[in-house]
Formats: structure tokens, C-alpha cells, sequence
């Protein structure tokens, strides 16, 4: 096997596995920004998943070719609704920001079930027929080695996934809503000095992030799984989450780090048919993501700082 | 109104609009919420059988909370109780399968207390990067969470078994079955394991409330620098919390192995405990006496879904969301407080 075949492989796996992971850190960068921390992720996923696939299997004769990507639509919307409830828990109720993530995850799957039940009699949906399929970029596909392995067999989701996050970079260091949402989350009380709504600001962070992973969710359900059960979404967010740390709360960090991660996933499912990884057990890449994560809040790989009133409700007044 | 009587009334009030919501999706969604709610009850308490499931789902319940609500009193949010309840549940059938000859006295003990072991040092590894490097508790246990979950899946598969999906049975000596509970409960899955687990909640409640170590858990708790300046050692303080946090949560994976299923099997997923050991504790005010009242609920709740859908059709994950929804309306305890000032304000005037 020469190493072209390899990363012929490599490089599309890659891609496909790392496009929810990136979606889904992007979205929490934007509530992490604001200071609101969104253990919540996974379970966005979960109802944008969910939403992707039951859009999906209702709308596929009327929508044909363009389904998916109206399911994806539909996925922000319900991930950003959902997000609404942790916002309000968090931001104006004044909750734990954890246990209200903890409760969305808990909310989401128990939820996105309940509806599967009530609405085809049974715990998982059939197979949706029209998901993202691989295609062959044109023009760019054709450049001769580079096309093979970055343009072909590829998803257009996954070039999304990357335009998105220049974008999100753009927005948060290069505008002025992104100056205002970054000093939202590092210092609230100056914010609001100077007359910054550190409120309104928050909801917008928690918001986009909601819409963001359900985007993530509904990429990984149409693309990946093609079906919603109760063990579609299996930590994905989680993961997601420790992108967007090692990546240190800056969305082109999370995005390199997602796809390092889609990497390791990827290794640990077709690491067996390479031939320089058939002896390193599974196990290894499957917990590698973490454990770098756990190092790298360490400071053994360059310490990741958090947003400074990352968790701290904000109370007007208070000091 | 007493802080007291507030106290007890926020959890009362988040099970009492928790229940409303569920049953407003009951009527939203077409199924009879009097159906629905009858069949929860006597999915739990109908029938001998089913008390005595309820009471099994109980145990492991409480040793959860009790992980969760012990970190929280030292200001720790452990996450991790999921994950270090797999290691505990994992420890304890590895010594269960592994020695033959031993007799009960010894080797129930030593299951037992490997599952402890395993928890504690599973809980040891976040609190001991807290204290040294300052690195958030939250963040490490929910990644410890997935290095257990493939960690004790590639234990089970390649090291206790050969290449197997679940591994052989405990020994008998390990055992935490007991064919007493099963014939009074018309063979239920009831197991010893329910005093082990009540003799955890009065060890907490004494620990955390008669001892000096206790007193300085859970002065770290309310302000680390008072504490520090009172000379307590602070870093001491956060590690031992999360080592006995972590040692009740192997309990808890004890209770699973040694009584419940009596083995270990390759896991998709999370078993769930752990998270709902989250529910437990913040229902419970993260006391030993709530903790224990708030898995008996919650126990209850579980174990009553699974008649639902048999007796009246509704899908047993209606109780995840009331579930979920109560850990909202608890964690939201502010929104309730105010109104609560507000409506007895009104009545003195």
C-alpha cells in the first residue's frame, strides 16, 4: 500500500468524521465566548440529529436532491430553540450553567425518543434514502495529487464545516459583535459600563451555539449514521467540547483540533486496514481525544486559559 | 418564611411542575395522563415484584448521589461519577471472576472494596490536577468519563476474556445476591447491596457533619481562601473529596456487579446511573437524608416508566424528560425563590 493509497483513504475519513465535530466546537465557542459554559452540546446534537432525520424522511418526495440540506436548516432551527432553554435557565434564571447542560442532555435524548415513539411506533427511525453522498469537487478535484486526495470522494458539508469556521473567526476577532462578545464573557461589569446589553449578548452566544450543533448533529446523522436510535449521538458533543478546549476557546484552534480528532476516530475505525497501525490496539485512538485534552488543560501542551467569567452568572450590580 | 422550610419546599415544587409538564405532553400528545400516571405507580409499587426492582434501581441510585452531592459540599462538580462507576463496576468483577478458593467473608470484602478503590483512584486523577495545576474538575471528569467507557471495554475484551462480549459470572463468594430478599419479593433482583449503600448515607452524614475533617471539606466549600487562612490545606482538602466522591461512585458500580447483573459486559454507551446521580443530589440539596429520599424517587420513577408503555402506552422516556425537567426547575431554584418571597410578602399584607 504506497502512501497515496493511504491517504486516499485517510484524508476523506477524516473530513467526514471531523464535519459534526467542527460545527459543533463552533458553537461552543460562541456560548463559552459569552461565559456561558454549554455542557450541553451532546444533547443539541441529539435534537438536531433527531429533527435532520424525521425532516428528512416527511419532506424527501416533495424536496428530492435538495432534502438534505433543508433538513440541516430545520436542524439549526430546533438546536437553536432548544438552546433558548438553556439561555434562560442560565442567563436569567441564574442556574448552574453545568446542571442546566447536564439537563438538556438529559432533556434531548428523552425527548427526541418520546417523539420517535409517539411518531413511528418504535425506539429508531427507518433509513433516510437521500443523505449527503460523496462527491467529486469540480475543478478543484481535478489538480492533479492534491484533487485525489482533498477533492474526490469527499462531502460538501465538510468544505462548509471549514468556511464556516474562518467565518465564525471573522466574526468573533475581526467585528465589533465579536469584540462585544468576547469582553462578555472575560468581563461582564466593564462591559456593561460601557453600555454593552451583557445579557442580550450572552443569549445570542448561547443561541448560535444551539444552531451551530444542531447543525453538527444533523451533518452527523445525514451523513454518518443515515438513521436516529437512541445511541446515535454517542459523545460526539462531549468531543466536540473538548475540541473547542484544545483548541483554546479560538474557532480555527477548534477546527484544527476537531479534525485532529475526526483523524483519530476515523484511525480507530479503519486504523485495522493500515499497515504501519494494525498493531496498535483500538483503545489507544479511541481515547486519545480526551487524553489530549486532559493534557493540554494540564499545560503540558501549551495551557489552554478559559474566558475569565466563563460560568459566573452575571448580576447586575453585584461586584 | 424560614430558609429551612424554603429548602424543603424548592424540591417539592420542581417534583410538583415536573409532573405537570409531564402530564400536559401526556394530553399534548394524545395519551391519558390519568392512565399514564397510574401505571407509573403501579409499575413501581403495584406488586411486591416490582417494590422490590424499585428498591434495586434505589441502591445504586443513592451511592450515586451521594458521589455527587459529597463533591459538591467541598464546591467540586463531579461529573465523573458515570465513569468512575464503570471502573468500580469493572474492578469488582475482575476480583469476583478472578479467585475461586476464597471464602465469602474475604472475598465479597475484597470485590467490594476493589470497586471503592478503583472509583477513588478514578476520582483521585481530577482532583489531583484541581489542586496542582488548577485545571476544572468538570472538564477532566467528563473526559475520564470516555477514557473509562474504552478503557474497561478493551479490559473486558482482550484482557479478562478472549475477545468476548461480557465476561463470565462472579463467584458465588462474591456475591452480593441474596435468595432471602429475592423469596420475599417474588424474585425481584433485590440484593444485600441496599445496606451497603444506607451505611454509605450515614457515613456521609457523619463525616461531612460530626468529624474536624468534615468541617474543613466543607468550610473548602463555601470560601477556599478563609480556609486556606484558617490554615487548612485546601489542596489536601479538594483531592480527599473527590477520592471519597469517587469511591462511593465505585460503589455504586459494585452494587451493579456484584448484585444487579453479576458481571460485566461491553457497553455502547453509558449506563446512566452516574448522570442520575446528578438529579439525586441537586433534588436532594446534596444532604445525606435528601439524597437518600430523592433516590427513592427517582428509583421509583425509573422502574414504574417500564410498565408505561405495557399498561397505557406511553413510551417509558416520558419520565427521562420529567427527569431532566426537574433538575431545570431545581437549578432555576432562584426564579422559584422569588416567586416564593413574593406570594408570602403578599400575604402579610
Amino acid at each position: 500500500m504506497s502512501l497515496m493509497d493511504i491517504l486516499l483513504i485517510l484524508v476523506p475519513s477524516t473530513l467526514l468524521w471531523a464535519t459534526p465535530l467542527i460545527f459543533t466546537a463552533l458553537g461552543g465557542n460562541f456560548s463559552e465566548r459569552s461565559g456561558v459554559v454549554n455542557i450541553g452540546l451532546e444533547g443539541l446534537m441529539v435534537i438536531g440529529a433527531f429533527a435532520a432525520i424525521v425532516f428528512n424522511l416527511t419532506f424527501v418526495d416533495a424536496l428530492g436532491a435538495s432534502t438534505p440540506w433543508v433538513s440541516l436548516l430545520v436542524a439549526m432551527a430546533v438546536g437553536a430553540l432548544l438552546s433558548v432553554l438553556h439561555a434562560v435557565a442560565s442567563i436569567s434564571f441564574r442556574a448552574d450553567q453545568v446542571v442546566s447542560g447536564v439537563a438538556i442532555n438529559l432533556l434531548a435524548i428523552g425527548a427526541a425518543l418520546f417523539l420517535v415513539k409517539l411518531i413511528y411506533g418504535k425506539g429508531q427511525t427507518d433509513i433516510i434514502q437521500r443523505g449527503f453522498s460523496k462527491v467529486d469537487i469540480p475543478i478543484l478535484g481535478d489538480i492533479p495529487v492534491i484533487g485525489p486526495i482533498f477533492f474526490q470522494n469527499t462531502y460538501y458539508t465538510s468544505y462548509l464545516a471549514i468556511l464556516v469556521a474562518i467565518l465564525a473567526w471573522f466574526v468573533m476577532y475581526k467585528t465589533p459583535f465579536g469584540l462585544r462578545l468576547r469582553s462578555v464573557g472575560e468581563h461582564p461589569m466593564a462591559a456593561d459600563t460601557m453600555g454593552i446589553n451583557v445579557i442580550k449578548m450572552r443569549y445570542i452566544g448561547v443561541i448560535i451555539s444551539g444552531g451551530l450543533a444542531g447543525i453538527g448533529g444533523g451533518v452527523y446523522a445525514q451523513a454518518i449514521s443515515s438513521d436516529f436510535g437512541h445511541a446515535t449521538i454517542s459523545g460526539q458533543g462531549f468531543m466536540a467540547l473538548a475540541a473547542l478546549i484544545f483548541g483554546k476557546w479560538h474557532p480555527l484552534g477548534a477546527m484544527g483540533a476537531a479534525i485532529f480528532f475526526g483523524f483519530a476516530q476515523s484511525l480507530s475505525i479503519i486504523g485495522n486496514s493500515l499497515p504501519f497501525l494494525e498493531n496498535i490496539p483500538s483503545v489507544y485512538l479511541a481515547i486519545a481525544p480526551y487524553v489530549l485534552t486532559i493534557l493540554a488543560l494540564t499545560g503540558f501542551i501549551g495551557r489552554a486559559e478559559a474566558p475569565k467569567a466563563l460560568s459566573q452568572p452575571y448580576i447586575k450590580g453585584s461586584r | 418564611m424560614s430558609s429551612r422550610f424554603t429548602n424543603i419546599l424548592i424540591p417539592v415544587i420542581a417534583v410538583f411542575l415536573g409532573v405537570l409538564a409531564g402530564t400536559i405532553i401526556m394530553l399534548v400528545s394524545g395519551y391519558n395522563p390519568i392512565a399514564g400516571y397510574s401505571a407509573l405507580w403501579n409499575g413501581a409499587f403495584g406488586d411486591i415484584y416490582y417494590i422490590g426492582e424499585v428498591v434495586r434501581q434505589f441502591t445504586p441510585y443513592i451511592l450515586a448521589g451521594l458521589a455527587v452531592a459529597f463533591a459538591f459540599r467541598t464546591g467540586l462538580f463531579n461529573i465523573g461519577v458515570e465513569g468512575q462507576l464503570i471502573v468500580g463496576w469493572l474492578a469488582a468483577v475482575w476480583v469476583g471472576v478472578s479467585f475461586e478458593e476464597l471464602p465469602k467473608i474475604i472475598h465479597l470484602p475484597l470485590a467490594v472494596l476493589a470497586a471503592a478503590a478503583a472509583g477513588a483512584l478514578w476520582g483521585f486523577i481530577p482532583g489531583f490536577l484541581k489542586a496542582k495545576f488548577r485545571v476544572h474538575e468538570v472538564i477532566v471528569t467528563i473526559m475520564l468519563n470516555y477514557v473509562a467507557l474504552h478503557v474497561t471495554n478493551s479490559i473486558i475484551r482482550n484482557v479478562i476474556t478472549d475477545g468476548k462480549e461480557r465476561t463470565p459470572n462472579v463467584a458465588e463468594s462474591a456475591s452480593l445476591r441474596s435468595p432471602f430478599f429475592e423469596s420475599i419479593t417474588d424474585y425481584s433482583r433485590l440484593h444485600w447491596g441496599i445496606l451497603i449503600a444506607l451505611a454509605c448515607a450515614i457515613i456521609m452524614w457523619f463525616l461531612l457533619e460530626k468529624t474536624t475533617r468534615g468541617f474543613e471539606l466543607r468550610a473548602v466549600g463555601y470560601n477556599q481562601h478563609a480556609s486556606h487562612y484558617a490554615g487548612m490545606n485546601v489542596n489536601t482538602n479538594i483531592i480527599l473529596s473527590m477520592v471519597i466522591s469517587g469511591a462511593f461512585a465505585g460503589l455504586a458500580g459494585a452494587m451493579e456487579a456484584l448484585g444487579t447483573f453479576g458481571f460485566a459486559s461491553i457497553k455502547g454507551g453509558f449506563t446512566g446511573v452516574g448522570f442520575d446521580g446528578i438529579a439525586v443530589a441537586l433534588l436532594g440539596g446534596n444532604t445525606a437524608i435528601g439524597v437518600v429520599l430523592a433516590a427513592l424517587l427517582f428509583g421509583g420513577l425509573k422502574i414504574g416508566a417500564l410498565n408505561m408503555p405495557l399498561e397505557s402506552g406511553v413510551p417509558n422516556e416520558l419520565v427521562d424528560i420529567i427527569i431532566a425537567l426537574i433538575i431545570f426547575f431545581v437549578a432555576s431554584s432562584y426564579i422559584i425563590r422569588w416567586f416564593i418571597e413574593r406570594i408570602s410578602k403578599k400575604g402579610v399584607k
